[in-house]
């Protein structure tokens, strides 16, 4: 029977300082929630791993969670920069950020290979590039059988995948729909596993035979946060914010404004919060 | 309507143009996404749309604010996951065209998406190459959209984020890459063309009430000409009825006005 954790809990003991965590969600579905639950416990030297660091990242990396990011796309989507991720990178604050850079090819192959138990990802990458003169972990292997020169990284094994799903069962078994992102290689490529969702139900009912279900032996933790992927968005429960992806650009674009803003929202609250993103939007009837 | 039009929606027109009904086109963010879905709006209608967050055929009535807005799953055919998207789509070779735009370009149309300035001390650290590395060389041909300026069309970039025609002539085969690369370049003020021989982008078509001397200020190395150069034809008013519709559906959804 599944016991669900506050969210605190889960962090707690999922999470610990200087673990390489994995937060993914690509554009849906993104765990912000479990983001702030980190900041509030203060988590530091993580390595952090995400393609797309968004918002989430932003925040973890102006709040000096982080020694390491490790990624393939740094801007905020639609909207421009992000403004913390380039304080640390371009002035070193609030410290110095070191940085593993891929592209979104290398980081999807690397989780899958994470996945699947390998020790690195092969592709048909970084070709004419000069991402490999800057990092590195990019190397390349020759195909035994043709002779074609490959790109080669190491597999992500993160200490932590963290994400947030649609919902859960009594059993804490996971399910996902919609954009997928690279949520199930990331947990199945990670030591261990906190997943925070918008419901928990009985029974998933009715689906299709191929539903993306993580079993719940796949899951070490799970927090129940409705809301807790907002201002991303989760399908079918609440669409993306666009509107406070373009606030933050002033939010984060100068530092005391981006502290005021966590101590307001994310220090002196709880994950309760979130709750109010998902009732605006739910469906009627589904 | 005989109106006039600003060059930006020239250029998202004539970038929409080049797209045809038959391709799979795997569509950047930005301008790439405005021309993809008006060339599906009006002479492409089953155009096959992919954005990297793994959605195939999508047919979004909005324009996405990021590539992975709802509207781009829930209009799809279906949605792969993004390391299938990567692997299967992209690398297996399905794209016939990969549409990008970028920060800063040069004249063999290679892109720098990542760094102004030196990468360990950055003047400007720009977002990254995402999907770009290997969507440069993995579709077989790659339409490129820009807004001409000095700062963005500079001789020497910083850091080749994605591959164009190298060093030109032909650096691309000697890489072992078989794709085509930038077969299109289209900016506000004109539209470049490979020269087949030195792969050097070279102006193939002027937008209309462009100069030559407009297009040499605006690019940081000195702009070669096509032995035959056209004008590009002015926007049909349907072309600007449906993109100004598709910009201000887009708008009120952001909720933004119009």
């Amino acid at each position: 029977m599944l016991r669900v954790l506050s969210l605190a809990e889960a962090v707690e003991s999922v999470i610990r300082d200087g673990d390489s965590v994995a937060m993914e969600g690509f554009t849906h579905l993104i765990p912000h929630a479990a983001g702030h639950e980190i900041v509030r416990q203060g988590r530091k030297h993580l390595t952090l791993i995400r393609m797309t660091p968004d918002l989430l990242y932003d925040q973890l990396i102006g709040m000096g969670c982080a020694d390491k990011l490790v990624f393939s796309w740094g801007g905020n989507p639609g909207v421009g920069s992000l403004h913390r991720l380039r304080d640390a990178i371009e002035n070193g604050w609030p410290h110095k950020l070191e940085i593993e850079e891929h592209s979104h090819a290398a980081m999807a192959n690397a989780y899958e290979a994470g996945a699947a138990g390998l020790p690195c990802a092969i592709f048909r990458g970084y070709i004419g590039t000069d991402l490999p003169k800057v990092n590195p972990k990019i190397k390349s292997i020759i195909c035994p059988f043709t002779g074609e020169t490959l790109a080669a990284i190491p597999a992500h094994r993160p200490d932590a995948a963290v994400i947030h799903a649609l919902r859960a069962d009594r059993t804490g078994n996971v399910l996902l729909e919609g954009i997928l992102g690279v949520q199930k290689e990331a947990v199945l490529a990670a030591k261990r596993t906190l997943v925070t969702v918008e419901e928990i139900v009985d029974d998933f009912g009715p689906r299709s035979l191929n539903a993306v279900i993580l079993p719940s032996w796949t899951v070490s933790a799970i927090a129940h946060v409705p809301g807790g992927a907002f201002p991303s968005y989760a399908q079918g429960y609440y669409t993306r914010n666009n509107t406070f992806y373009k606030e933050w650009d002033a939010i984060s674009r100068d530092r005391d404004t981006f502290l005021a803003w966590i101590k307001t929202n994310v220090l002196e609250q709880g994950p309760e919060v979130f709750a109010m993103h998902a009732r605006n939007m739910r469906p009627a009837a589904e | 309507m005989t109106s006039k039009y600003t060059p930006n929606e020239m250029m998202t027109i004539a970038a929409a143009r080049a797209l045809k009904n038959e391709d799979v086109v795997f569509v950047g963010i930005g301008m790439p996404s405005a021309a993809s879905n008006l060339a599906r709006l009006t002479h492409a209608p089953a155009i096959t749309l992919i954005y990297e967050s793994g959605t195939l055929a999508t047919k979004p009535s909005v324009l996405p604010l990021s590539i992975g807005d709802g509207e781009l799953c829930e209009t799809a055919l279906t949605t792969v996951s993004v390391p299938e998207m990567f692997r299967y789509w992209l690398q297996g070779g399905r794209i016939t065209v990969g549409f990008l735009g970028g920060a800063q370009i040069d004249r063999f149309a290679n892109l720098n998406t990542t760094v102004v300035g030196p990468y360990a001390k950055p003047k400007v650290r720009l977002p990254g190459g995402g999907g770009a590395p290997e969507i440069a060389n993995s579709c077989g041909e790659i339409f490129i959209i820009m807004a001409q300026g000095k700062r963005s069309f500079v001789d020497k970039l910083d850091f080749i984020t994605s591959l164009g025609h190298g060093e030109g002539g032909d650096h691309r085969s000697r890489l072992g890459v078989k794709t085509k690369g930038p077969t299109r370049l289209v900016t506000d003020l004109c539209i470049f063309e490979p020269d087949p021989r030195s792969k050097e982008m070279t102006v193939a078509a002027i937008h209309p009430g462009v100069t030559r001397e407009k297009i040499q200020e605006n690019t940081g190395w000195p702009v070669r000409y096509a032995d035959k150069v056209a004008e590009t034809s002015p926007p049909t008013a349907r072309e600007l009825e449906v993109l100004r519709e598709l910009h201000a559906r887009t708008a009120r959804a952001h909720g933004e006005a119009a």
